[in-house]
């Protein structure tokens, strides 16, 4: 008892005199020392109206509540089907589950909570101002701005209306923007802040259709006089106003809903060509978010930290949809800085990270222990080697003998339980993966740590949930079976075809883009290629369209061959080429962090990330994992083909600012082979180094030009193993 | 274009000279400076612009000449005075804590709205803890005006020196200054920090009314930012106006770029 206690206090730092209260109360509130935490806790519950700045949110709490360790909780399983659209599910958890928390948001330090009852309210309330701007069934609402409140808030007030909300990509630029528009005909807008207002407004130039546009952060907008702006409090008012003169209208409004409504409409990033708004309904995000709900067996008490942008569907079904579904709570961070910091104090109980985020956590340990003393990294370095060899079985309930069960648990006092509370994932229950392909080193780290991650397959098209992986079944190179509801079919081509009740309504205003992937008899074309293993799994390649053969007719697949370099701590990004070529070639991005760190320790002087890229050495530590790659290549035999022959390392980084990454943060293969194609044809001529000059786009819009001289390498290919028959 | 609500004359700086010892650093310097307006010292390396800032928050005490500060005539006061009457100020190399936390170090900005005694703050009583939490809060909103939320706990010391301005600029703010003098709050940026910075300063000056004085050698900032220039050179005044009145002036052409002879 007291060792636990005292562990407990080692491990955070955090100490409190009133055990009920304790645990989460201190979780969330807490600084790291004593004073501080006496500190703290007294700022947090401090509340009420004599704190001028906080009345504003703190007269929506019931007193003392600045806490969220005090909310009071009801236990309760799904809501009923008569809750059948989103509004009518928010009127469910308003009246079950009244003072249960909605979303927290985390302001001037501390957790705000509202909870499910202030949530209606404050929708309402914002439903009645839109409608009293003549907001209307049917209309397009655009939603630009990070995970706060009141952007969830304007998905469901324009949900009350039968308006479709359209979640828009924060950090896209007003060029980007314009078509999203004018394609939606859109002519209400909510804005986070000064910056998405001022973007808003520059598209308006091309799309004046924008009658309205509303904003959350009043900071710099006070000398702005256009008569379309609007901040959020006076909306509000206003449909305060209009509620109290038309106190039927919004229910009605609510009761006007059906389930086959569109419910929302997301953009989808598009490799090529403008793009596509996909519609989905009610009843499509209701029923994936349930099923899975169901199969995970999520409840009211999950807790989940929303990151991810608004924009993408994974981040509006998992704290949106799922939430509404479940009824639990959803945090939104400070800033996009804080998100670590965020993730610990709240302590998620439901998680969804993509590879790429779970790459950077593991970087960022591994480069801690690579400065720690020599006791503490050889412990670590033991103990992950257990856990490496048991941790898996555990998780997937496979026998696991008792010395390895005492071993583990010595691991689990010293190494993996610490390190699972850093890393904030203490209390996950589930996390997902998805996205991209995920390293089966990275995703072994986490399970092996006792972390329930998983992977999901899925897309905008599909409302997320396709395949997951089940608890006990859980494998590195597969994506799990098809979810409840779901049927596939691999189709002569080899691609993978879908039914699924979450399958989108319709491409919007574009019926050639529909047809071309939906069928008739209500086949959706993924564009994947895949095939089912022995256990009914499913097993991605590649996209279909991507796989192609080598001049010598060996399959090529492009994105097999990059992510077997991504998953090498140095590599960054990869960019693979070789269709209807005589040899593969790629090129890199390096990891700045991990390949400075690497630098740093041999004491490699370097100026910037151009230089570092131009170095010998740092050639010989890429050449070594492409080297490797190679190897593993050779081990498939219909892959040893497209072994790679030449690469060469990429004087900027890859950015979605200059067309090379799609938002998601994935290769445009084609775009990066146009731009960069002196570099390819530098690379198929045999040439040893190659002058380019590329046009870069700064963050504030300007552009400027890096021009450098770029070394080609060969690597080492290996014969093709012969599986023996 | 912003628009200006400039107000009557809060400093008013008159014939001010100071010289250590043979070194004349000012030379019968006046001008003044206008409620809310953003008025910025410019000159090259040695001109006398930090003794300026230092002469006007009682650093020094100028031999000659008297400063008008909201109708109070006084040759010189000293740095406490200055502080407790609403001038606060940045520094050209950074002087904080490195040691300390981003909070502690903007809490010590707020030192002077603490009116509890020093026991009572080291046992943390009753009254010295309210008062904790009441200016902790307003130094929450200063950190989330300057936007380092991620950087709350973490030692000045180790964070970028761009951030670091940031954290000094954070300091003077916690003090509710009328004035701010900001001294080279640009120096050793990049392209993008010094356009955070510039966001920052006209945004206090947009949000809390306040007056700022300014040094800077990035003609850029200065002529893109403040609503009136003063010019030093050799310790004298060479150029006083509009940023359009004093770029075309031939005598701070000359200074700055010499003359073909």
């Amino acid at each position: 008892m007291i060792a636990a206690f005292v562990r407990q206090v080692l491990q955070d730092g955090r100490v409190s005199s009133d055990p009920v209260q304790g645990a989460r109360e201190v979780r969330l509130c807490l600084f790291g020392t004593m004073r501080g935490y006496r500190m703290k806790a007294a700022y947090h519950t401090k509340g009420g109206a004599d704190v001028a700045p906080f009345a504003r949110k703190t007269s929506l709490n019931a007193p003392g509540s600045g806490c969220p360790g005090k909310e009071t909780r009801q236990m309760s399983s799904m809501p009923p089907a008569s809750a059948d659209t989103f509004p009518r599910l928010l009127q469910h958890h308003a009246s079950v589950r009244p003072n249960s928390p909605s979303i927290r948001e985390k302001d001037l330090g501390i957790w705000q909570t509202w909870t499910w009852s202030q949530v209606l309210q404050e929708v309402r309330a914002l439903a009645c101002g839109l409608a009293a701007h003549g907001l209307t069934r049917g209309d397009h609402i655009a939603i630009i701005g990070a995970n706060r409140p009141r952007v969830y808030w304007t998905v469901a007030a324009a949900q009350c209306l039968g308006a479709i909300p359209v979640p828009l990509y924060q950090d896209a630029v007003a060029a980007e923007l314009v078509f999203v528009f004018q394609n939606a005909g859109i002519t209400h807008a909510v804005a986070e802040d000064q910056e998405q207002v001022d973007k808003v407004l520059e598209v308006k130039e091309k799309a004046p259709g924008i009658a309205h546009i509303y904003f959350d952060d009043p900071r710099g907008m006070r000398h702005y006089t256009q008569p379309e702006l609007l901040g959020f409090a006076r909306l509000q008012d206003l449909g305060r106003e209009f509620d109290a003169k038309n106190p039927g209208f919004f229910d009605a409004e609510v009761g006007k809903g059906a389930p086959s409504d569109p419910a929302a409409m997301f953009y989808t990033s598009g490799t090529t060509g403008n793009p596509k708004g996909v519609v989905h309904t009610h009843a499509g995000l209701i029923d994936r978010a349930r099923v899975a709900c169901e199969m995970e067996g999520l409840t009211a008490d999950e807790e989940i930290l929303a990151y991810l942008p608004p924009a993408w569907i994974g981040q509006n079904i998992f704290s949106y949809a799922q939430a509404m579904v479940a009824g639990f709570c959803v945090n939104c961070p400070e800033a996009a800085g804080t998100v670590t910091t965020d993730l610990r104090e709240i302590g998620p109980t439901y998680y969804f990270a993509p590879p790429a985020i779970l790459e950077r956590l593991l970087t960022s340990v591994t480069i801690r222990m690579e400065d720690a003393g020599s006791f503490k990294r050889n412990l670590f370095k033991y103990f992950m080697g257990v856990a490496n060899q048991v941790g898996g079985r555990l998780l997937d309930g496979k026998p696991v003998s008792p010395g390895e069960r005492a071993l583990y648990w010595l691991g689990d006092m010293s190494i993996y339980g610490p390190l699972r509370n850093a890393l904030g994932m203490s209390r996950v229950k589930v996390a997902y993966t998805a996205g991209e392909a995920i390293g089966p080193d990275l995703f072994k780290f986490y399970r092996s740590l006792g972390i329930n991650l998983k992977q999901l397959y899925g897309s905008t098209e599909t409302a997320v949930f396709v395949c997951i992986q089940p608890n006990g079944q859980v494998k590195g190179d597969t994506v799990g079976p098809p979810v409840k509801g779901v049927e596939i079919r691999i189709s002569d081509s080899g691609e993978l075809l879908i039914k699924s009740p979450g399958l989108l309504k319709e491409y919007y205003k574009n019926p050639e883009a529909t047809a071309a992937v939906l069928t008739n008899d209500g086949w959706y074309h993924t564009g994947d290629a895949g095939f089912l293993d022995a256990d009914g799994h499913l097993k991605i390649i590649d996209r279909a369209k991507d796989v192609g053969k080598m001049s010598n007719g060996a399959m090529f697949a492009p994105k097999y061959i990059e992510n077997k370099l991504k998953f090498f701590p140095y590599i960054k990004e990869a960019v693979a080429f070789g269709d209807k070529r005589d040899m593969a070639a790629v090129f890199i991005n390096i990891d700045m962090e991990a390949v400075a760190n690497w630098a740093e320790r041999r004491g490699l002087p370097y100026s910037g990330y151009l230089d570092l890229t131009s170095q010998k050495a740092v050639y010989d530590l890429i050449k070594d994992c492409v080297e490797k790659a190679n190897a593993d290549l050779a081990q498939e035999e219909a892959l040893a083909a497209s072994q790679i022959k030449r690469f060469l390392i990429l004087h900027k980084e890859l950015d979605a600012d200059d067309g090379e990454l799609t938002r998601t943060s994935k290769v445009r293969r084609g775009f990066i082979g146009e731009k960069f194609g002196v570099l390819v044809d530098a690379v198929y001529s045999g040439k040893a180094e190659q002058f380019i000059e590329t046009q870069v786009k700064f963050e504030d819009g300007r552009t400027g030009v890096v021009s450098a001289t770029l070394r080609i390498a060969d690597a080492a290919t290996y014969p093709a193993v012969k599986k023996a028959a | 274009m912003r628009p200006r609500n400039i107000g009557d004359v809060i400093l008013d700086v008159k014939n001010i000279s100071l010289s250590f010892g043979g070194v004349k650093a000012l030379q019968n310097i006046s001008f003044d400076v206008k409620e809310h307006e953003v008025r910025a010292i410019i000159g090259p390396n040695g001109a006398g612009k930090s003794s300026m800032l230092n002469c006007i928050n009682g650093v020094y005490h100028p031999q000659e000449g008297e400063i008008v500060y909201q109708g109070e005539v006084r040759r010189d006061m000293d740095t406490h005075h200055a502080a407790e009457s609403g001038i606060g100020r940045t520094f050209q190399n950074l002087a904080l804590f490195k040691g300390m936390s981003v909070l502690d170090n903007i809490m010590t900005g707020r030192n002077l709205k603490m009116k509890t005694g020093i026991l009572a703050q080291a046992l943390h009583l009753g009254p010295a803890r309210a008062e904790e939490l009441r200016e902790r809060e307003f130094v929450e909103h200063v950190i989330d005006f300057l936007e380092i939320q991620a950087y709350r706990k973490t030692p000045v010391g180790r964070m970028p020196y761009g951030l670091q301005k940031r954290v000094d600029l954070g300091r003077a703010l916690a003090a509710q200054p009328k004035v701010l003098l900001l001294d080279e709050p640009m120096a050793g940026m990049n392209m993008e920090e010094k356009q955070d910075m510039c966001r920052f300063v006209l945004d206090i000056n947009d949000e809390f009314g306040t007056t700022i004085v300014l040094i800077e050698h990035d003609m850029g900032v200065v002529m893109d930012i403040s609503d009136r220039v003063v010019v030093l050179d050799y310790g004298r005044k060479i150029g006083d106006g509009t940023p359009e009145v004093v770029r075309n002036d031939p005598e701070v052409i000359k200074a700055y770029l010499g003359v073909g002879h």
